[in-house]
């Protein structure tokens, strides 16, 4: 069977500018809303799954699901910190921090409206056990001092928060020392202190959580028994890649099932739009139809030829949709997370998974906008469609 | 009169294409309904604020308490009628999927506080005389299938332990606004409880709701009441009702923002659906349009067809959408439960679906009506299909 040169509906498409322009910019549009939502849960995860080392372990408060909620006594954390599961670094001291996590409302930048930001008072491993802390500027606080660092993304949204400046809370003026970049982790929307100072200031005699490195990541499961059995102690006992995930979860999940009902919603509308398009094609190229089918282009040629049209329209409007996308990631989201009830700062992420994913959306998308068009093409008869026009 | 025959006569000369086009319409106008409704519900609790109630907190941040004592003293404050606790209690009923605010609550002032939430008086007297009663909302009484004399157990997260209460009275709300996904019980019961298992945790409250006389005085009693405290260790922070709701907005601006967003751009994809469907109307009218001018119709004229047929399906679209905008949001809000306590579809929302659909029928129509108005009669007449 001989089927219709490619460049006869690429052509078609050229000579009726205005109509090609209109239905891909739709179908563009319809594929950037799509991309943009799966960007931005992806985003998301990255930045939680990054905040989680896979070897290190975190202890709460059962049942506390957050840090904020959770409190850890002193005698409590000594009897996690001393676990045989738990690391002993160079100098004899066990890897692990045990660290209060606070909320402090202050306002942003921007919008001047006060925002939940999470103060973070860690052990003197705090740093070690989360490698993707560097110091961008400045250095270090040091122990036993009224001395922070700040994330970078806290850096960027808030005021009093630059290097030499201070911040008040908890009864005391705390000197931001240094700014630190978490390689886009959630640390990123915190500020870091002495956990011991914080203990003082905010007068509390329990942790929040505590933070720990594991021998080996293997021997998580037996920790966890143990721990979680300890009369001793009312505790849950987290991977803290899994901790992390946890606290997306309604996030995510929102982002998701609203962006794709949206997606699905809009891509009606995007198909409708094409399959006008291709009626009106095949509509005004009866006789030309007619034509195809006399010189011997069996029906399958011609439906071929005007799903291969509207699968152009497709993919020209998800290269438009994706390029505009893609300027999404230049973009930042600073939000609340609901389960954490704090600032979190993420990009626009763009993974090679949602170039396919959205392709795909795409092609479905001018493929089920084609599909009707193409087969009352090539029904026509040969001697009407010839008469038409 | 004969122009509007003629102008419907055109818009349905196309059955298929006109049809899809109103189906597209449908969807997008009903899709923004929606998206709207949502960014409303996002507003419920403020809205629902009434001017004469004041909240108090740590100034620090919502997570840290204050000491009980200073009920007594915001209560000394002049221009302050009633205060009432009210602590946070962030209990898990089976499944944290199933989440409902609760509250401890001081029974007395705080019910009195909100006169919204209609109970009937015997019912309230049973949540009064029992200290493990509870007060439950309308739809959260609908949503869990609970009635009177049910228990509820909730897992504690901020109060460790299974607590358990019992539905004592079942609240309505006075208007559609009002939150009735809400649940409350005794402060003094979930405070006698943590007395005896973490006593250093006792006596704290997380925020006092603060009733005043004159709305007119709320900045300057609520600035009496933050000077009690000042250089205490625990200093407060009081605002209106209103504004300490939109706060918690102003916390996830971000994602009210992206659906505000996305809401508009679907308005542009039915733009340019619509835009492609007169545009290829008029191209293949050409010759019609050039026939009128013949006969002595003005540009005026055939643009006004145009425009007219343009606005005809649009209206059509918005009529369906709009019509179909209610029954959606009931489903949705009923899928979404109590995560967004009150979902309805404002008149506000309706007005923005109309002005909408007529700001798509004209846009769409400018192009297509000006080449059909500016077409040469020679021209148009030569002019094929």
């Amino acid at each position: 069977m001989k089927a219709i040169p490619i460049a006869y509906s690429v052509r078609n498409l050229w000579t009726r500018k205005l109509t090609t322009v209109l239905t891909a910019g739709g179908m563009a549009l319809v594929v950037f809303v799509f991309a943009a939502v799966l960007m931005l849960d992806a985003g998301l995860r990255a930045s939680l799954v990054a905040s989680g080392q896979p070897d290190n372990v975190l202890v709460t408060r059962r049942a506390s699901g957050t840090e904020i909620q959770s409190g850890v006594e002193r005698t409590q954390a000594a009897i996690i910190e001393s676990q045989p599961e738990i690391a002993i670094g160079p100098g004899g001291a066990r890897v692990a921090s045990k660290e209060t996590v606070v909320l402090i409302a202050q306002p942003k930048r921007d919008t001047g409206v006060a925002t939940n930001i999470v103060v973070r008072g860690v052990g003197a491993e705090g740093a070690a056990l989360r490698p993707q802390v560097r110091i961008a500027a400045g250095r270090m606080f040091r122990f036993g001092s009224t001395e922070i660092v700040v994330g970078r993304s806290i850096a960027e949204r808030f005021d009093g928060t630059g290097l030499g400046q201070s911040l008040r809370f908890g009864g005391r003026e705390w000197t931001v020392v240094g700014v630190f970049d978490a390689g886009g982790s959630a640390f990123d929307s915190e500020i870091w202190g002495d956990g011991e100072q914080m203990m003082q200031s905010f007068r509390r005699n329990a942790f929040s959580s505590v933070v720990g490195r594991l021998v080996d990541p293997g021997r998580f499961d037996q920790l966890k028994r143990r721990l979680e059995s300890d009369p001793r102690l009312t505790v849950d006992v987290k991977r803290e890649r899994v901790f992390y995930e946890e606290q997306s979860e309604v996030m995510s999940n929102f982002i998701r099932i609203l962006g794709l009902t949206l997606s699905v919603i809009f891509s009606i509308g995007a198909m409708i739009g094409a399959m006008i398009t291709m009626y009106a094609a095949v509509a005004s190229r009866t006789s030309e139809i007619g034509s195809l089918r006399a010189l011997g282009f069996r029906r399958g040629a011609v439906v071929a030829a005007f799903l291969a049209e509207s699968l152009f329209l497709a993919a020209l409007g998800w290269a438009v949709g994706l390029a505009l996308a893609s300027l999404m990631q230049f973009v930042n989201i600073s939000t609340m997370n609901w389960q954490s009830f704090s600032e979190l700062a993420f990009s626009f992420a763009l993974t090679p998974n949602i170039v396919v994913q959205s392709f795909v959306f795409a092609l479905a998308m001018g493929l089920a906008g084609g599909v009707l068009p193409a087969v009352r093409a090539a029904r026509l008869k040969i001697v009407d469609a010839l008469r038409a026009a | 009169m004969n122009s509007i025959k003629l102008i419907f006569r055109n818009a349905f000369r196309h059955k298929l294409r006109t049809g899809l086009t109103v189906v597209g319409l449908v969807v997008a106008i009903m899709a923004f309904g929606l998206l709207q409704t949502v960014v409303h519900a996002w507003y419920a609790g403020a809205d629902a604020a009434a001017p004469n109630r004041l909240i108090t907190r740590n100034a620090i941040s919502l997570v840290f308490p204050m000491p009980l004592h200073y009920r007594d003293k915001i209560r000394a404050v002049a221009g302050v009628r009633r205060v009432g606790a009210a602590n946070w209690f962030g209990g898990i009923y089976q499944d944290p999927k199933n989440f409902f605010p609760q509250f401890a609550i001081d029974p007395g002032p705080y019910l009195a506080m909100y006169p919204e939430y209609r109970l009937p008086e015997d019912e309230l007297r049973a949540f009064l005389r029992d200290r493990k009663g509870a007060v439950i909302g309308r739809k959260l009484a609908v949503t869990h299938g609970f009635k009177i004399g049910d228990t509820i157990p909730l897992q504690g997260t901020i109060y460790p332990g299974t607590w358990t209460f019992t539905v004592r009275a079942i609240y309505d709300g006075a208007a559609a606004n009002t939150d009735t996904s809400q649940m409350f019980f005794h402060w003094d019961y979930v405070n006698e409880t943590i007395k005896a298992r973490m006593p250093r945790r006792a006596d704290q409250v997380g925020v006092f709701v603060v009733q005043i006389d004159d709305p007119a005085r709320s900045a300057e009693i609520a600035q009496a009441i933050d000077r009690q405290f000042r250089n205490s260790l625990a200093e407060t922070l009081t605002e209106t009702e209103k504004a300490f709701q939109l706060g918690f907005v102003a916390m996830t601006e971000a994602i009210v923002q992206a659906i505000r967003l996305v809401s508009f751009i679907v308005i542009f994809v039915i733009l340019a659906v619509m835009a492609n469907t007169m545009g290829m109307t008029a191209r293949e009218r050409l010759s019609e349009y050039a026939t009128l001018k013949a006969l002595g119709f003005g540009p005026g004229y055939v643009a006004r067809l145009v425009f007219g047929e343009s606005v005809a399906i649009a209206f059509i679209g918005a009529a369906v959408g709009i019509a179909l905008t209610f029954p959606v949001a009931a489903w949705f809000g009923a899928k979404m439960g109590t995560l967004f306590p009150v979902f309805n579809v404002s008149g506000e929302t309706l007005a923005m679906q109309a002005g909408c659909a007529l700001g798509v029928g004209i846009a769409a129509a400018i192009l297509p009506g000006r080449s059909a108005a500016r077409v040469k009669i020679v021209e148009g007449l030569r002019a094929i299909g």
